[in-house]
């Protein structure tokens, strides 16, 4: 009889966006095979837009994520205007590109939180969320909302940010800056979380090409592929901003993607507001009177990568057919790369390494022993596991 | 990239294979292609021209069922579509796992939706249900009445 046993992560929890059951076959520590199931929360969103009018599906598409909210709509926006040329007004490109990126700013923060959490730094968590709070007030003071913000629609975007408000968000922008100085030097020079992450979960350039990875996943193993720079869409080629790219592709790398690109979301945030100061007021949309008949490949980077929208019409009011496909789709795929051959208390960090919506996820994580159906671990005593590593390193290391 | 030399140069390797070019705009461009070549094609834009496999949308429409596969010229912003139609009876077509991993979900998807068989792929269990949809039922099919 095989000594392997099964490990249990998920399905799911009803907190938990993207409900995911990942089995980890183990030969004692070691992860020797990673199987999944997904489709546990399938809402059937494509076959619902197709049902919707163009304008009721930026609403629909908007709740495919809680926590990328905008992305969506970004990647339906920019489809739609494909099919019918639309060119929108300078003052809601910047405002796309400003919702964009303080989108990515809080994604990043809630990842950083949620990586020490599982390396059980839990005030690099507490950090993390604190200086999260702040950008979803911004998001309030901008549209009403701390998250779905409703701000996209076909022509350009719905409620324009006034220049009064302008000073606020330089202000929280200047003050996040510092945080991030403070997360960064806290997260780069820890010893103990460079023996946690580095060489640990790697994915390299080759295993990011076969399984057309994107975003951060793919930009921590050298692959410089970025939808904002590679096909510029809202006012990204009109601000100075760097692909942040690291050839390491592990989990520290891709820690250190993110930090990084958070300066560069900042720096874009603050040169469109600037440029904005010089465009009118109000001139926020374009009016858009029909759609016409034709296919549409609308693309959009999202916190976690490329969120692609394929939508076809046929000159009427709605969808004839909308894919879309979320840059976790591909990622998650990559565990089979990044978590075989790691122990069990690297696999919760490996896992956690490409963002996928996991926060809740390990809730539900329980251990059996495969043969006798005795359990084994409990989701928070795999966390703890996590922990206990990170705790003995200290002492060797400290 | 230049679109010219770039659809005249996939035109004289593919010669009668090749069915349409659709210039959507000067980013977009669809190759329509006899399905037997599909593979083909595939491996001149991964291997050759570099290009990102994105993801495949599969359609059924009055023609039968059309998949386009779409990939992503990073380095000029280019998306370019390979198209292929398949008949409303058994569609198939040769899977493209053979050339990257990553397009092992979404055939799998496909097969569920749509019911089309990818031909040589090696793992094709239901991705989104557990396999319990009775005989037949392909919601994403035009026909399908839940």
């Amino acid at each position: 009889m095989s000594k392997q046993k099964i490990i249990p992560i998920g399905p799911y929890h009803p907190l938990q966006e993207e409900p995911e059951y990942f089995k980890l076959y183990c030969e004692g520590e070691n992860v020797v095979d990673v199987e999944w199931e997904t489709g546990y929360n399938h809402r059937g969103i494509e076959k619902l837009a197709e049902e919707k009018t163009f304008e009721q599906v930026f609403f629909l598409v908007e709740r495919i994520c809680g926590i990328c909210s905008t992305s969506h709509p970004f990647a339906f926006a920019n489809s739609i205007e494909e099919i019918g040329g639309i060119e929108i007004p300078y003052r809601a490109k910047y405002i796309r590109s400003i919702i964009g990126e303080l989108e990515r700013l809080h994604s990043h923060l809630l990842w950083v939180g949620l990586a020490g959490h599982f390396l059980g730094y839990d005030t690099v968590f507490m950090w993390a969320w604190k200086y999260r709070e702040p950008v979803l007030d911004l998001f309030e003071i901008i549209s009403g909302n701390r998250n779905s913000y409703a701000m996209f629609k076909i022509g350009g975007v719905r409620r324009d940010i006034e220049q009064a408000k302008f000073a606020k968000i330089r202000q929280e922008l200047d003050i996040l800056k510092k945080k991030t100085d403070l997360l960064t030097g806290a997260v780069m020079d820890d010893p103990v979380i460079h023996a946690r992450t580095k060489n640990v979960g790697v994915m390299t350039r080759e295993d990011i090409i076969d399984y057309a990875a994107v975003g951060p996943t793919a930009r921590a193993s050298g692959v410089a592929i970025d939808v904002r720079k590679d096909d510029p869409y809202a006012a990204y080629d009109m601000v100075d901003w760097n692909v942040i790219t690291s050839p390491e592709g592990d989990v520290f790398a891709k820690a250190k993607v993110r930090l990084l690109e958070m300066y560069e979301s900042i720096k874009i945030i603050e040169q469109s507001l600037t440029k904005m100061e010089k465009l009118p007021e109000g001139e926020i949309a374009t009016k858009v009177w029909e759609i016409p008949e034709g296919i549409g490949m609308g693309h959009a980077e999202a916190p976690r990568g490329e969120v692609f929208h394929f939508v076809k019409t046929d000159g009427s009011n709605s969808p004839v057919r909308h894919k879309i496909r979320a840059p976790s789709y591909v990622n998650i795929a990559t565990f089979k790369k990044s978590c075989v051959g790691q122990t069990i208390s690297d696999a919760a960090i490996s896992l956690a390494a490409v963002d996928p919506c996991y926060c809740c996820t390990e809730r539900m994580a329980v251990a059996y022993d495969s043969n006798t159906g005795k359990r084994i671990l409990s989701g928070d005593e795999l966390i703890k596991h996590s922990q206990a590593k990170t705790r003995e390193l200290k002492k060797q290391m400290l | 990239m230049e679109n010219k030399q770039f659809i005249e140069e996939i035109k004289s390797r593919f010669t009668d294979k090749i069915v349409e070019v659709t210039e959507h705009n000067p980013l977009r461009i669809t190759f329509t292609i006899d399905p037997a070549s599909l593979t083909g094609l595939a491996e001149v834009f991964l291997s050759e021209k570099d290009f990102r496999f994105i993801i495949a949308s599969g359609l059924h429409t009055k023609k039968g069922f059309e998949i386009l596969y779409h990939f992503s010229n990073d380095k000029d912003g280019h998306v370019i579509n390979v198209h292929v139609v398949l008949p409303h009876e058994k569609p198939a077509v040769d899977s493209l796992t053979k050339l990257l991993s990553g397009a092992e979900w979404i055939e799998r998807e496909m097969h569920e939706l749509l019911g089309i068989e990818f031909k040589g792929h090696p793992n094709m269990v239901p991705l989104i249900s557990e396999g319990n949809w009775p005989e037949g039922t392909y919601p994403y099919r035009k026909d399908f009445k839940s």
